[in-house]
């Protein structure tokens, strides 16, 4: 050690060569990454596999787009913890297999406002959309900034086959159909899901608007887990790779 | 001592040296840039701070605290903290390597690159153009335009380090190639996307892998962004302002090649109890722990080369900077691998803490070292003394009182946060199930924290008078000085190596006085030399080397 760091030690040489010095910093921090990532990459994600988990429909997908535009994940994550307390507090906790569609992840990494990773069907939608106009207005006290615009303004449906012709290239498993049809697919959603809000006391004519496609997006959310009846094998099968003995 | 090499007469031929001028400009650039978006940043981080406690705050669809949140840390991170480092590497590369940066066009594109970026993000996020991925928001355009400046700065600070006149690089510049090619390596690999619109994409990774890709990119832009050029900041503005010899060569080494290589090892720490992969958040945590060591070799390393200087923080605005901003480098880097460890991650993390940890380092360390650096470099950059002392000490008052009130509130509110979360009561339900009364219990502190922000952003605004005023007063024009070189390379034995400091030697790494050949010929007679530490008009200090030393 002391032929490499004394005043004219093999270190005093090194600092001479600042191609030598650039490559081997290059290589000491290329080590970590390499070794944490790789075999996550090169890893057999079968094992990881949940049945139950299903792509995003087309209009949920345009509303996760809009909770990543709003930066939702500022303050909400979408990861629920193996805690007692958070399993009471939320539900069940974050298995890898339930994230292989999610481009990017949006598991945060703050808790201003609660985790939302089983948010769906917690709520009717009319809660959502009341929500989103005025957070005060359904839950007293709450310091989310209010989304007015959001019954207002169109969402972006007529980009969505060309969204999901680009995730299909990732991997995602879209059909041929499903990507020509994404945005009517999308429209028999929207309409579905505002005849639902208009039912439950809403405003009527929601269904082209961006709140719709959010409030799909959030009824969505943790509920590929428990949509199959053969869920306890996938349960045990998902819990082994959270704990890491894949 | 600066003062015993100022009168030696020259006993050297023209013929053997060489003339060429530092880029001054390209510096003062940067410090420019540096206190304006430091402003604009604080100022966005003030809005948010009082969004929490008071959402009425919320102005409209494009300042609502979702949008501007990642306009606050991007403006900090790469604007504010950005230009800073941009200011520290071109002033010391220059000096450290005896010559001019390599071209001056790519300086100047690099400048103007890097702030065309900040605009177009201070545009694009507010709209909603985002990727999400914290600290890696900006869309696809934005970063193939990153990585394009990121690439010509790179080039024109390796081709100085070719043309340096100095043999042994200095420990700053390890800092800086670490820098530069780390957050290269980064930046792409992070922000591998399919566009599927001007401003939109989807990443190549997916879920766990993208998850794990996003923080091994999110903590060492922390690393190589907030750390790694700092530290280079520190070993070349601290032995300058302090007068004094780095403490230890031997350490710098240590600390330096053990902090780049462990520092990659971290990133899952911050997805411990997530879907990665057990032994990934494991191996994250335990080089997290491990890390702390080369980090407090950096802080013991800027500390103790104030021993025996100690008593030079009474009158230095600039040293009082530094010893806070190392200081609150120690406490957070020892706050950190803390916070990693798996039992305390349990209940600190997606609560305030965090959001008290990242302010320690980014006001305590990042902002008081670029205030320093500031200081320091204002009187030598425009050529006339400081306005007002008195400010700049009142800066360093309330700024260091704003951390403290800001880190405070968020330490209690985030433990309040992770102790609520977690309470059962006696027959073994939630204590608290309706998350709202979490949120309700913390807001005072919301309000503590918007008070401490509103001091460090005063702080700013004296920086921002005092760098107006003394601009107001400095020569209309501010050429280059001129310095000499000997035409050889300096070589080992004989120079400093362009290594700051002065005085005796310290434990190998920082000679005396650079005795390189330098001399300041300015038309006013002016001694900007950077070897001199107080300008002293009607001085002329040259100082060649003996034919024979080479």
């Amino acid at each position: 050690m002391g032929r490499f760091i004394d005043k004219d030690g093999m270190h005093r040489s090194l600092e001479g060569w600042p191609l030598v010095f650039t490559v081997l910093t290059t290589i000491a921090i290329l080590v970590g990454g390499l070794v944490e990532i790789v075999p996550l990459m090169l890893a057999d994600d079968a094992a990881e596999r949940i049945e139950t988990v299903e792509p995003f429909t087309p209009l949920e997908l345009a509303g996760r787009d809009i909770y990543i535009s709003e930066g939702c994940v500022g303050c909400h994550s979408q990861a629920v913890r193996p805690f007692r307390h958070e399993l009471e507090r939320y539900g069940e906790y974050q298995r890898a297999g339930e994230t292989v569609y999610e481009r990017p992840f949006l598991w945060g990494s703050k808790r201003t406002g609660p985790d939302l990773a089983r948010v769906g069907g917690k709520y009717p939608h009319l809660w959502h959309v009341r929500h989103m106009e005025d957070p005060r207005s359904t839950s007293p006290g709450s310091i989310m900034p209010p989304y007015p615009w959001m019954l207002e303004q169109d969402a972006n449906l007529d980009v969505l086959p060309r969204k999901l012709r680009a995730l299909r290239a990732l991997g995602t498993p879209y059909s041929d159909e499903e990507i020509a049809q994404a945005t009517a697919l999308a429209e028999e959603q929207a309409a579905e899901i505002a005849r639902e809000i208009e039912q439950q006391g809403g405003p009527a004519d929601l269904a082209s608007k961006q709140i719709v496609a959010l409030v799909a997006y959030l009824q969505r959310l943790g509920t590929d887990l428990d949509a199959a009846p053969n869920v306890e094998n996938e349960l045990s099968d998902a819990s082994s790779t959270a704990s890491g003995s894949n | 001592m600066p003062s015993s090499s100022t009168t030696q007469a020259p006993r050297v031929h023209q013929d053997d040296v060489e003339v060429f001028s530092y880029d001054e400009q390209i510096t003062r650039l940067f410090v420019l840039a540096t206190v304006i978006w430091g402003l604009v940043g604080m100022l966005v981080g003030l809005l948010l701070a009082l969004q929490l406690p008071f959402p009425e705050a919320n102005l409209g669809q494009y300042l609502s605290f979702g949008r501007l949140r990642p306009l606050h840390t991007n403006a900090v991170i790469f604007a504010f903290a950005g230009n800073a480092i941009f200011a520290a590497v071109y002033y010391s590369t220059q000096r450290l390597c005896k010559t001019r940066m390599y071209s001056d066009w790519m300086s100047r594109f690099h400048f103007w690159g890097w702030q065309g970026i900040i605009v177009s993000a201070a545009i694009t996020l507010p709209l909603g153009y985002t990727t999400s991925k914290e600290y890696a928001e900006l869309e696809w355009p934005i970063s193939i335009a990153i990585a394009v400046v990121w690439i010509i700065f790179a080039i024109n600070f390796f081709a100085t380090l070719k043309n340096r006149r100095v043999k042994h690089m200095y420990v700053a510049l390890w800092f800086y190639i670490a820098t530069i090619v780390t957050i290269a390596v980064l930046h792409v690999g992070n922000n591998l996307a399919i566009p599927v619109g001007a401003f939109e994409s989807y990443p190549i990774y997916a879920g766990v892998q993208d998850a794990l890709v996003q923080w091994w990119y999110g903590h060492n832009a922390v690393a190589f962004f907030l750390t790694t050029p700092f530290l280079g900041l520190m070993y070349y503005f601290l032995p300058k302002a302090a007068e004094r010899p780095v403490f230890s060569y031997r350490l710098s080494i240590v600390h330096f090649w053990s902090l780049v290589f462990i520092y990659i090892w971290a990133g899952p720490h911050h997805l411990i109890y997530t879907a990665v992969p057990e032994w990934a958040a494991t191996v994250g945590m335990v080089f997290s722990v491990m890390l702390w060591m080369p980090s407090w070799g950096g802080m013991i390393n800027g500390l103790f080369t104030l021993r025996g200087a100690w008593h030079k923080l009474r009158d230095s605005v600039v040293l009082k900077m530094f010893v806070v901003g190392i200081t609150f480098y120690g406490m957070s880097t020892f706050e950190g691998p803390m916070l990693s460890v798996k039992s305390v991650n349990a209940l600190t993390h997606y609560t305030d803490w965090t959001i008290g940890h990242v302010h320690s380092g980014a006001l305590g360390w990042n902002g008081f070292m670029t205030f320093g650096m500031i200081y320091w470099l204002l009187p030598r950059l425009w050529r006339t003394p400081l306005w007002s002392d008195k400010l700049a000490n009142a800066h360093f008052w309330v700024g260091t009182l704003g951390i403290l009130v800001y880190v405070i509130s968020m330490y209690v509110s985030g433990i309040t946060q992770g102790l609520m979360w977690r309470a059962f009561d006696d027959a073994g339900r939630l204590m608290y199930p309706d998350f709202m009364e979490t949120v309700v219990q913390v807001i005072p502190m919301y309000w503590a924290r918007f008070i401490g922000g509103s001091l460090y952003l005063a702080g700013m605004v004296m920086l921002v008078v005092n760098v107006m005023m003394t601009i107001r007063d400095a020569p209309d024009t501010l050429p280059d000085a001129a310095q000499i070189a000997a035409r050889k390379p300096v070589t080992a034995g004989m120079s400093g190596d362009g290594a700051p400091g002065t005085g005796a030697e310290g434990n190998g790494t920082a000679a005396p006085t650079p005795d390189t050949a330098t001399a300041s010929d300015t038309p006013s007679g002016k001694d900007d030399d950077d070897d001199d530490d107080t300008p002293r008009p009607g001085t002329k200090k040259v100082q060649l080397p003996t034919p024979g030393d080479d």
